[in-house]
């Protein structure tokens, strides 16, 4: 049977983002890339950090690990080299992915882990009450800093292209259909697919607001981009964000759609042991470790 | 009888770890006992290295303080060795290199001015070699027959083609024939060879093994002294078992992976020392909050910050018992030799599984690096008797037939029924904020005292099956004298032993082998039976002594500590008993 949107709703709880929160729209979509996908709920294991954004996996109806800030991305490697069968979403926000795990998923780039990460990028902590994150433009004023903030933004499209990830995509929480056609991709795609979408903060950015995006966000498809082009890629991901503060009259332009995919073999495909049946799968009953005793003698 | 201690030291890099291993696996194919012990810097090239082999046809099962043969690599070896050396030791080093007369050394010794370059010039074979020249050279010093190393390594490098193992036999041979000819056979010792029953394993061997056998399906870990080995073990037979053994990008990323492929069904297992625990303490809080079971190995090095990273010290006890934040019920095990590593990794897998908590098996530098023998049909039947237990796994039928699965659902044992992932009827959510039965975050006072409850009586329940054995006691009941320990120590306290009884001279040992949950009851009854009591531990501050007391109330009247980085020598605490009495 086709999973329905319906299958993928709880009837105990409900989203408590705040109304009209980027996530929302995120939340949708990604809903709606699991029905297009015809993937079954319970295949699907969604892994989240801590943050606002981080409280999705509460809220769709499929296997979910929330672990600890800035951490998932490790357990969802785990969790593909245990399981390969099944699909493996992580969620976290511009802190946790940023700041807190920033370490974790360069990793998981390389490795080309197949799996997807979803950045909630809402330029701020959220669920701490308005601090700047990584990802915070510069001179934006802040409650974790006394003067407007001097450091230049974390470019995650091309960090991500620099660390090795094999699909790299930005959204725009205010453009549902966009954001769907980029998580199907994504998760579709065989290897580490990230998908960093802007999401607006309703209640602590006040500036970079669904208005200010739906001004300069374009769609890179519609300029003719080449996404098997790198070189190109990077150029395009060094439009915004900018490593300094706005000119006079100076207007930003914010790409969104795929900057970039390869093929290249992944992690698990490098790991002879998970080749024919999943780890989970495999029997360890009986092993005779008797033959290693001679290498004792 | 034959109780000698070989000491070879030179240069690190000169391959002084694979001779001293080389010279443990003689002993031990001729029957004897046998421990080694090895000292080397944290350095690749430079430092100096030296490996003790302890061979005796008695039992055994420790380094002593006197050294019996010396090979001397470099001038440096005999300055520090020196003062180790037993009356009328051997000395074996090579007159080009190095000038010793007898008149330099505080004990009358001899010496055996062995050409050791130049004979690796006539075998042609590589100057580095000379180690493998002492080798044979240091056989021909206390048995009679070179054929044991010459099957020996034909053993060990008989992968490495024909070549490999003639080069290192006509170099070993060199070096025994040079002594047999000029100084005639048998000058130490004459070993009298008996049926081998013993191999030789080093506890991150026993460890390894024990994984490998109670099923480990996952492990990542990353790199670090003293459970290397751990690692090099598992990833040396993970494609023969389907094993998936991955180095993560630090401490925290390893147990987190292990944090995912245990809880999408696979037997997971980390390994490190105290730095590479300090980052993943908050993680073992996750492991406990949501329940997914986790092993890990903590091999015990002396901190703080990096401390010396290749030497040993028990300093992280309180560390393991009381970190990370908050409250939750884990296990901590404490094996003391090379039998209880084995049997304690394949119990904290079961632990892990069947209690879905977080299980830390406690060792040191000392247990992790040292070898000893042990006997092979011992470890046969404890493979042969260990069953795998994976505790409660919603089977894909069960899950199936699940209207309203419950992940944490609030059982009376408090072990809730785990579904996978790929479970249809079986989907859950494991999160680390607190929450209902089905996984939902819930900060109400009444369900959080029904988790925290619920947790805890994991740990209850797992007293109740008689999931832990101990503490044990080790000898004589109407001793005059209880020595109470856990860990590493006990090899040397069972050398003391063995020492002090010879003296008439009776001592017992109660050797704690789990730490938590703590065996306040029995250990209360066992200590209420002793005469005096004396507690030995490697830590400055007595982190064991003071556990005893938080946990029993039990007041030490003497204890013996060790902070120095150095393991306990029997010597040491022999000479402590006899000043008790």
């Amino acid at each position: 049977m086709a999973t329905t949107l319906q299958d993928l709703n709880i009837d105990y709880d409900k989203p408590n983002w705040c109304p009209g929160c980027g996530d929302f729209g995120i939340w949708v979509s990604l809903k709606n890339a699991i029905v297009q996908l015809g993937l079954k709920p319970w295949e699907v294991v969604l892994v989240s950090g801590i943050g606002c954004s981080s409280k999705l996996p509460y809220w769709v109806k499929t296997f979910g690990f929330n672990g600890l800030h800035g951490r998932p991305m490790p357990v969802a490697e785990g969790i593909r080299l245990a399981n390969s069968g099944l699909t493996v979403i992580v969620i976290g926000g511009d802190g946790d992915q940023m700041a807190e795990g920033g370490n974790h998923w360069l990793h998981a780039a390389r490795r080309n882990v197949n799996l997807t990460l979803m950045v909630h990028d809402n330029q701020v902590y959220g669920l701490t009450t308005g601090q700047f994150s990584p990802t915070t433009n510069i001179g934006e004023k802040n409650k974790a800093t006394p003067v407007p903030v001097v450091e230049a933004p974390v470019n995650i499209m091309q960090l991500a292209l620099a660390s090795g990830a094999t699909f790299v995509a930005r959204g725009y929480a205010g453009d549902n259909k966009q954001e769907t056609e980029l998580i199907t991709q994504a998760i579709q795609h065989k290897g580490f697919s990230i998908v960093d979408t802007m999401q607006p903060c309703v209640t602590f950015n006040h500036h970079n607001t669904f208005a200010w995006f739906y001004e300069r966000v374009y769609k890179l498809e519609e300029q003719g981009h080449d996404p098997l082009n790198k070189l190109l890629a990077f150029e395009k991901a060094e439009e915004w964000p900018l490593r300094r503060p706005l000119n006079e009259g100076e207007k930003e332009k914010v790409a969104t759609g795929v900057f970039y995919k390869e093929d290249r073999p992944t992690w698990e495909e490098g790991t002879p042991q998970i080749a024919e049946i999943p780890l989970v799968k495999q029997s360890t009953e009986n092993r005779d470790i008797i033959p290693l005793f001679d290498e004792l003698l | 009888m034959v109780d000698l201690q070989w000491l070879i030291g030179g240069e690190a890099g000169y391959g002084i770890m694979t001779t001293g291993l080389m010279m443990s696996k003689i002993f031990t194919r001729l029957g004897l006992h046998v421990f080694d012990y090895v000292e080397y810097p944290s350095l690749i090239r430079g430092g100096h290295n030296a490996y003790y082999v302890r061979g005796s046809d008695e039992a055994i099962t420790s380094q002593k303080k006197t050294v019996d043969i010396l090979v001397s690599l470099n001038a440096e070896t005999v300055k520090l060795h020196m003062d180790e050396l037993a009356e009328n030791a051997a000395v074996i080093f090579d007159p080009s290199v190095i000038k010793l007369s007898v008149e330099q050394f505080p004990v009358s010794v001899r010496l055996f001015p062995i050409p050791l370059l130049e004979l690796t010039k006539k075998v042609e074979a590589d100057r580095l070699m000379i180690n493998t020249v002492s080798v044979g050279s240091s056989l021909a010093l206390c048995y009679k027959e070179f054929t044991v190393l010459e099957k020996m390594m034909q053993d060990t490098f008989g992968k490495k083609g024909e070549d490999v193992v003639a080069i290192n036999i006509n170099t070993s041979k060199a070096g025994f024939d040079y002594v047999v000819e000029n100084f005639g056979p048998t000058h130490v010792a004459d070993i009298q060879a008996m049926p081998q029953k013993h191999m030789l394993m080093s506890g991150a061997e026993a460890i390894a093994f024990g994984a490998i056998r109670a099923g480990l399906s996952f492990a990542a870990i990353y790199p670090m002294t003293p459970i290397n080995t751990v690692m090099t073990m598992l990833v040396s037979h993970a494609l023969k078992y389907n094993i998936v053994v991955k180095e993560p990008e630090d401490e925290i990323a390893g147990i987190n992976m292990a944090l995912g492929a245990s809880f999408a069904g696979a037997r997971s297992m980390v390994a490190t020392s105290g730095g590479g625990f300090a980052l993943m303490t908050e993680s073992i809080g996750l492991a406990a909050q949501t329940e997914t079971p986790i092993v890990v190995i903590l091999g015990m090095r002396p901190g703080p910050a990096t401390g010396m990273p290749t030497w040993t010290e028990q300093g992280d006890l309180r560390f393991a018992l009381h970190s990370p934040q908050g409250d939750f019920p884990k296990v901590v095990l404490a094996p003391g030799d090379m039998y209880e590593a084995f049997e304690d990794t394949m119990k904290a897998l079961n632990l892990a599984e069947k209690y879905q908590l977080p299980v830390i098996v406690l060792v040191d530098k000392h247990i992790n690096e040292s070898h000893a023998t042990v006997e092979i049909d011992a470890f046969k039947s404890l493979s042969a008797s260990f069953k795998i237990e994976r505790g409660k796994i919603v089977s894909d039928q069960e899950a199936l037939s699940e209207t309203e699965y419950k992940r944490y659902a609030l059982v009376e044992d408090g072990i809730s029924p785990r579904s996978l992932p790929g479970q249809q009827g079986g989907i859950a959510l494991s999160g680390s904020d607190e929450h209902d039965e089905k996984g939902l975050y819930n900060e109400e006072s009444a369900m959080r005292i029904k988790m925290m409850d619920k947790r805890f009586k994991k740990l209850d329940v797992a007293i109740l099956n008689n999931e832990f054995t101990g503490p044990k006691l080790i000898g004589d009941p109407d001793s005059q004298l209880t020595i109470v320990s856990y860990g590493s120590t006990k090899f040397a306290i069972l050398d003391a032993m063995r020492q002090l009884k010879k003296e008439n001279i009776s001592v017992n040992f109660l050797q704690v082998t789990y730490l938590e949950p703590f065996p306040s009851v029995v250990f209360n009854e066992m200590i209420g039976k002793a005469k005096k009591t004396l507690i030995i531990e490697n830590t400055k501050v007595g982190q064991f002594e003071g556990l005893i007391r938080e946990k029993t109330g039990y007041v030490f009247a003497h204890n013996l500590r060790k902070y120095d980085g150095r393991p306990f020598y029997p010597e040491e605490i022999v000479e402590c008993v006899k000043q008790l009495f």
